[in-house]
């Protein structure tokens, strides 16, 4: 199992640590509600250093990225980032990913851990037009700020301007002492707050005045289970379990980022599945009563027939009642469809909700 | 880690504490610390009446659904409703108000085949 710059670091401050995808990483410090409750009202800060990076360059670079990603990144400037993602060739997706224009001819992509070597041998099996590849995954470490102090809190740390970095854009700066350094308006959380990518040498010294110039802003560690309910409750897909090989970004609610106007992997197939509808959709739903729906449960009508499954699922810290995120027919997909979970032995109602659950 | 010496234990973290033929039951000190914030307790057999080891409940931390399992049979007589809206005192006070049920002992040799305080120690410790 690989360690991450910070794994000591972790360790020592009484962090539970867990495998997740192929990383010893922290899952949570003090407790996975208050550090929840910590984002939403203040400021925390995330090691994710499991994230992948590739770095892809050259004349053809944005050739490739156009053919192996939906959304159009000939529409990137240099500071802005996309969200994006790589379908496959029979209607699924291999991830979903993140893309930084950083100067011309010079993108970054940053990728799920549990996906690099898979994305790797994708993006370079589509590289006939032989753009130049990178895998900076090991070198890099990527920590997460987020929450509505971040600017404030993380201001003396820098001498940009963190309040003009506009959401999904960033620069490339000075951040705690340290040249280069990425500071992108980007997270996974729906609380604000920036991503900083750095090399490994570097942050431990990034992480370490972070928390002390985030102290007066009750700043604090927070571990993978709040990542989890922070982006659930904004109702982010996490690949693996919402998103994986066999779902269409179609069906998954991602057509916002499938952009027809130029060929990529699987786009002709993917633009008709959008014009006809699809069979099933992605929805969120609430539970009407108590319980909590988890990945892997049945939903079922009200006669009780399986209709779809339960993709991600957690009790929401924020509203204190079971969400959830699952496919279903799309008959059962507007607004206010009553569906039911099946929740151990009982089937519980709920109802189908607009995302986000958690609106501030 | 809190122990408490006049409860007995489970191999499944759970605690019992027996006054005449009636035990109430709750989990360990050391398993709410492993299974983090508790937000939910469901009990759907109450008024059942169930052998030991069969499963009485469920208990759900934020990412983990844990069975609970019957330490002795015998009839649940017993929920403890105050969990319905505060799980966490599982967490907070896990011998006193985050007690689950109370189950009428029905065969009371069972009684012999619990962990004493040291013996759950050691299981905890090894």
């Amino acid at each position: 199992m690989k360690n991450t710059a910070l794994t000591d670091t972790h360790v020592a401050l009484g962090a539970k640590m867990v495998p997740f995808a192929g990383y010893n990483m922290p899952v949570q410090y003090e407790g996975v509600n208050i550090e929840h409750e910590t984002v939403r009202n203040a400021v925390g800060v995330f090691d994710v250093s499991h994230m992948g990076e590739f770095l892809i360059e050259g004349p053809n670079a944005l050739e490739l990225i156009q053919k192996v990603s939906s959304n159009d990144a000939s529409k990137l400037e240099i500071g802005k980032a996309q969200y994006s993602c790589l379908p496959n060739d029979d209607g699924g997706i291999v991830d979903d990913l993140i893309i930084y224009k950083i100067k011309d001819e010079t993108y970054l992509l940053v990728v799920n851990a549990s996906n690099i070597e898979k994305d790797w041998n994708w993006i370079a099996s589509k590289n006939d037009a032989g753009a130049n590849m990178r895998d900076l995954s090991e070198d890099y470490s990527l920590l997460a700020i987020q929450g509505p102090k971040a600017v404030e809190a993380m201001q003396s740390l820098s001498s940009h301007d963190l309040s003009a970095i506009k959401f999904y854009n960033f620069v490339v700066g000075d951040f705690a002492g340290i040249e280069h350094v990425i500071i992108s308006a980007t997270g996974y959380t729906g609380s604000g707050g920036f991503e900083i990518y750095c090399k490994n040498s570097e942050v431990k010294q990034i992480w370490d005045k972070v928390l002390e110039a985030g102290e007066e802003f009750g700043i604090k560690p927070i571990g993978l289970a709040a990542r989890d309910t922070l982006r659930l409750e904004m109702g982010y897909c996490l690949y693996g379990n919402d998103i994986d090989d066999t779902t269409s970004p179609i069906e998954a609610g991602l057509s916002w980022i499938c952009k027809f106007n130029k060929p990529f992997t699987n786009s002709e197939a993917l633009q008709d599945e959008k014009e006809r509808t699809p069979e099933r959709k992605l929805v969120a739903f609430k539970l009407d009563d108590r319980g909590i729906p988890r990945q892997g449960y049945d939903i079922v009508d009200s006669s009780g027939k399986t209709i779809g499954n339960v993709t991600s699922g957690t009790m929401s810290p924020s509203l204190g009642v079971g969400i959830g995120l699952g496919y279903v027919p799309t008959v059962f997909s507007k607004v206010d469809s009553k569906i039911n979970i099946q929740v151990r032995k009982k089937a519980i109602p709920a109802t189908v909700v607009k995302l986000p659950f958690y609106k501030g | 880690m809190n122990i408490p010496s006049e409860l007995k234990y489970t191999k499944d973290h759970e605690w019992i504490k027996i006054e005449g033929d009636v035990a109430t039951v709750g989990i360990t000190d050391f398993a709410q610390g492993e299974l983090g914030d508790i937000v939910y307790v469901e009990v759907d057999t109450l008024d059942e009446t169930l052998d030991a080891e069969e499963v009485f409940g469920t208990v759900e931390a934020v990412k983990t659904v844990s069975d609970l399992f019957l330490p002795l049979s015998g009839e649940i007589i017993e929920f403890n409703e105050g969990l319905e809206d505060e799980p966490e005192k599982v967490n907070s006070d896990p011998y006193g108000d985050g007690w689950m049920i109370k189950l009428k002992i029905s065969d009371e040799s069972q009684i012999e085949s619990l962990l004493s305080a040291d013996a759950y120690k050691e299981l905890i410790s090894a």
